[in-house]
């Protein structure tokens, strides 16, 4: 297993060959310049939900990281921006590529892949083949962002 | 001036390590340094006392071969190679090394109460001590192994050990500050484990929050992660057995 950092291009790419079958249950979608415009499900999410996925512990895990404007829950993150504003900061489409794959807007960022199962290194059982977020989540959170205008 | 600003610097960047005992509050602080109300000393105790005990089919106890204070600075030098191995173990390892070889009894098992007994125990005996890697061309492949460890990232959350512990260090993730993660303390008596526990199992605890498949308890790659920490951490003051939240 330690190999896997380690592996030769060509061999990375027989074991993405591998996943991107699990990889059928991602659901298709079109990145334009620094956006993600269309809805992954075609329908719009929830912001109550997308608050409830925030502030999760076990979902969303945005909160180890960042701050929000979500008082009730105390213990909040600093290492990235505060969430609050993101809405006006950032379109919808770009706020849904930056969940998917925050990778394509800083390839060094800490902040993981929701919505991604490609390049990824020894993830533990359970949590295999498997985006962090589905895409109905995904909307949901999107939705939440898109409100915090202030 | 100039001079002065830059070998300023220099020292600053020289102490700019801290242990995970300097990012405590006060009162785990306190905790830690009252040895009656450190819980850590309760299993010191009982090392002691197994330390004393005769064993296996040899008959023989630790203290039967090894000489009281003996064991000073050992803990501030494993993981490193014995004698006739091919392989470095860490302080664990070679507390088995001598069950098996030496009181030819079966090894206590991984975070058995005995290991952390005995392996508190002889930490108590390098506290104080600075951390001491052995200087021994056999462990620099170790050692690069474990920070190619360190520095790739893994798990479903696709982060490295340096993003929080190199890059992040300080800061609070979710509530709690990201040490440095120096190996300083072991074994140590985690709050929220409520007893004591290893390196092992702390460096484990990191890899299930990254959503990382820990490795096995007996795989190579823990005593690669533990020589890179203890190389990383070379000259700090050992504080084992630490309190630490
Ligand atoms: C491991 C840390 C981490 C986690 C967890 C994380 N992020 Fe981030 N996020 C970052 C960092 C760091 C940035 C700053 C930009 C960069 O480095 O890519 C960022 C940037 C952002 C931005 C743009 C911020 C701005 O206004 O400039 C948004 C929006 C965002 N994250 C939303 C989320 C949401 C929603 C979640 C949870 C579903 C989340 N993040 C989880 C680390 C994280
Ligand atoms: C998302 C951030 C994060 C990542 C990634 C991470 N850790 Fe940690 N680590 C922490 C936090 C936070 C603590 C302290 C926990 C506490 O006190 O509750 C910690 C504690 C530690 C400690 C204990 C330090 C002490 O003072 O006793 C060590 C050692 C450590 N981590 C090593 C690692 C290793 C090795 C990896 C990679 C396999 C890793 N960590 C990955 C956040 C992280
Ligand atoms: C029969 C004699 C004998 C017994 C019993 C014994 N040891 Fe040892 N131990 C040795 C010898 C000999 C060495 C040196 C091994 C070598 O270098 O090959 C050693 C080495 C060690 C070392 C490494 C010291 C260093 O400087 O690196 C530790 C730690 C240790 N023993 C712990 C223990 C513990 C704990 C016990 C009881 C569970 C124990 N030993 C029982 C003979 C013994």
């Amino acid at each position: 297993m330690r190999l896997r950092f380690i592996l030769p291009l060509a061999v990375v790419g027989a074991v993405w060959a591998v996943s991107a079958m699990a990889q059928e249950e991602l659901r298709p979608y079109v990145i334009v310049g620094d956006s993600i415009p269309d809805s992954l499900t075609g329908l719009s999410g929830d912001a109550e939900r997308g608050r409830a996925i925030v502030a999760s512990r076990t979902a969303g895990l945005c909160l180890l990281c960042h701050s929000a404007p979500i008082p009730e829950e105390r213990f909040q993150g600093n290492l990235a921006p505060n969430l609050a504003g993101a809405g006006s900061r950032w379109s919808e489409g770009q706020l849904r590529l930056r969940l998917v794959d925050a990778s394509r807007l800083n390839p060094n960022t800490i902040m993981p892949p929701y919505y991604r199962l490609d390049r990824l290194h020894r993830v533990a059982r359970g949590f295999e083949d498997k985006p962090i977020l589905s895409a109905g989540q995904i909307e949901d959170v999107v939705a939440y962002l898109v409100s915090l205008k202030e | 001036m100039v001079f002065l600003a830059s070998f300023a610097a220099a020292q600053g960047g020289a102490e700019d390590r801290r242990s995970g005992y300097q990012d405590m509050g006060a009162a785990l602080q306190k905790m830690q340094d009252d040895d009656t109300a450190n819980p850590a000393m309760l299993f010191v105790q009982a090392g002691e006392a197994l330390w004393k005990q005769k064993a296996g089919a040899s008959d023989k106890a630790c203290a039967d071969c090894h000489a009281a204070g003996s064991m000073k600075g050992v803990a501030a030098r494993y993981p490193a190679f014995t004698p006739g191995s091919d392989r470095p173990v860490d302080l664990d390892g070679r507390i088995n090394l001598c069950r098996t070889t030496q009181q030819k009894a079966p090894a206590f098992g991984p975070e058995s109460q005995e290991l952390l007994q005995l392996s508190a125990y002889l930490a108590l005996q390098s506290r104080g001590l600075p951390i001491a890697p052995p200087d021994d061309a056999r462990l620099t492949p170790v050692r690069a192994e474990g920070e190619q460890l360190f520095k790739g990232r893994q798990g479903q959350l696709n982060l490295s050990c340096a993003d929080c512990h190199d890059d992040n260090a300080g800061k609070s993730l979710g509530g709690a500050t990201i040490p440095q993660a120096h190996p300083t303390g072991y074994p140590i008596y985690r709050l929220e484990w409520q007893t004591l526990g290893s390196l092992k199992r702390r460096l484990r605890n990191c890899m299930i929050g990254m959503r990382a498949e820990p490795f096995a308890y007996d795989a190579p790659e823990y005593v690669a992660l533990e020589a890179y920490l203890m190389q990383r951490a070379k000259g700090m003051t050992m504080d084992a057995p630490a309190v630490r939240p």
